[in-house]
């Protein structure tokens, strides 16, 4: 019984763990918030997870709040620690934008801050416990509250989204449309490279390569934007759900032991600790690099988008 | 897990924040940063020029030196050769007016000499008056024999 009874609980502890807070609109018709993954689910799509995009726009604001703040009290001559800690960010964001970017565009270095922290923000809700937010808003009598932006997979492809808006927007003011087509259908296959010389052959077999290569590279720019909201997306949601594990054990150690396992409980109580610890510290470095990749690809395809004639 | 309106929020809330962070965030804090690097880069200038003034400074300086150097030492020659030739000025002085007292005791010794001459050739001619007369025992007329005695004061 126990162990039966345990699998339920584990499943459904996972499952309250990975599911939103959903408003949208219910089976009968009325609008509200689902009560469980199933009734989210067939709320379809123009539904919301109001936890994410509360905590991700909370946490949009304290950062621009605290940008704000230290910009107002900057001191040219005595910065004080957070002043220069904010600066550093800054000029790291400056540096990658002029790093990677070759052309003169005064949004990329703001684009670049703004995804490197927001994208951090997000991913350093993951280090905080997992039960304490959700289990503190359960008490209050909300019934889901995931409270990591970037493990919505919404949110990952959301920002994909944006610069996959940005990567078409520029490629179009940069490259003209014509531009731009040709340049997806004339990479990376051209009868000249394959050495034939005549013309009519030339259009002959362009005629063959031209759609293939319009096949090939809408592919390959449709897959940037989704490979950059997945590769974050699948980061965070391993990540969560690794601490979840966890969780699981530290708290299944804790049943054994007031069932009267004392040394398995104890084993892994312990062992779920050590691993906890173990798993943030890591997770420290993910986190930061995953919000390095997400902000040093966008550059770079925004680099691409900019990028005219041949390569 | 659901794809839902999240998605377009997401997109919206971040091409907002985009816009947001490049019209008030990014410029209220990069231009004071630009600002100090401009004073930094000022600052390093201003110490540079600073290290070079007090260069140029050290330079003029040893040059002043060795001019006042060169200077003193002229003067010191200088000196020495006014020494030397008022040394010389003072013993050709000397050795003249050694020459004039020398010359002025001569003359007054020739001048005893003459004086002494003469007297002797009137003592000589009074005793050769005397001395003849006592030999020819009569009074000898010096008025008359002055032919001679004049003849002989003159062999004297």
């Amino acid at each position: 019984m126990a162990s039966g009874n345990e699998v339920l609980t584990s499943g459904g502890y996972i499952k309250h763990h990975l599911t939103n807070l959903t408003f949208g609109q219910k089976a009968d018709g009325s609008w509200g918030i689902a009560h469980g993954a199933e009734e989210a689910a067939q709320m379809g799509f123009w539904s919301i997870h109001l936890d994410s995009m509360a905590w991700s726009i909370g946490l949009a604001l304290i950062m621009f709040f605290v940008f704000r703040k230290v910009a107002k009290g900057f001191s040219v001559d005595k910065p004080g620690k957070l002043q220069l800690f904010i600066e550093s960010i800054f000029e790291f964001a400056d540096t990658s934008a002029k790093d990677g970017f070759q052309f003169a565009n005064v949004y990329i270095a703001p684009l670049a801050l703004t995804i490197f922290c927001w994208v951090f923000l997000m991913n350093l809700m993951d280090l905080i416990p997992v039960d304490w937010i959700p289990e503190a808003f359960v008490a209050a009598g909300v019934p889901y509250m995931k409270i990591v932006p970037s493990t919505d997979i919404n949110v990952a492809l959301g920002l994909a989204l944006a610069i996959f808006i940005m990567i078409l927007y520029y490629s179009f003011k940069e490259k003209s449309p014509w531009g731009f087509f040709l340049e997806l259908t004339t990479h990376p296959f051209s009868a000249k490279e394959f050495g034939i010389k005549s013309s009519g052959a030339q259009m002959a077999m362009n005629a063959i390569l031209y759609p293939l290569n319009f096949v090939l590279e809408v592919v390959s720019l449709l897959a940037k934007p989704v490979s950059l909201g997945l590769r974050l997306f699948g980061n965070m949601y391993a990540g969560e759900l690794i601490f979840i594990l966890i969780a699981l054990m530290f708290s299944g150690g804790w049943l054994m032991l007031s069932e009267g396992g004392y040394l398995s409980g104890t084993l892994l109580a312990l062992g779920g600790g050590m691993l906890q610890i173990v798993w943030a510290i890591f997770h420290i470095l993910v986190i930061t690099l995953q919000a390095y990749i997400f902000m040093m690809l966008t550059i770079v395809y925004l680099n691409q988008a900019h990028e005219h004639g041949d390569h | 897990m659901n794809i839902n309106a999240t998605l377009l929020g997401q997109t919206i809330a971040f091409l907002i924040f985009v816009w947001f962070c490049k019209q008030y965030v990014w410029p209220m804090m990069m231009g004071p940063i630009m600002e100090r690097q401009a004073k930094i880069a000022d600052g390093l200038a201003a110490a540079e020029k600073g290290l070079k003034d007090q260069e140029m400074a050290a330079d003029n300086a040893e040059q002043a030196i060795k001019q006042a150097k060169a200077e003193a030492a002229e003067i010191v020659a200088h000196a020495k050769a006014r020494d030397t030739q008022m040394i010389e000025e003072a013993k050709a002085k000397a050795s003249e007016e050694a020459g004039r007292v020398m010359a002025g005791a001569q003359a007054e010794i020739d001048q005893e000499i003459n004086r002494a001459k003469d007297s002797l050739r009137t003592q000589v001619s009074e005793l050769a008056v005397a001395g003849a007369s006592k030999i020819l025992g009569k009074e000898v007329d010096a008025k008359a024999h002055k032919a001679a005695l004049k003849e002989l004061i003159e062999q004297i």
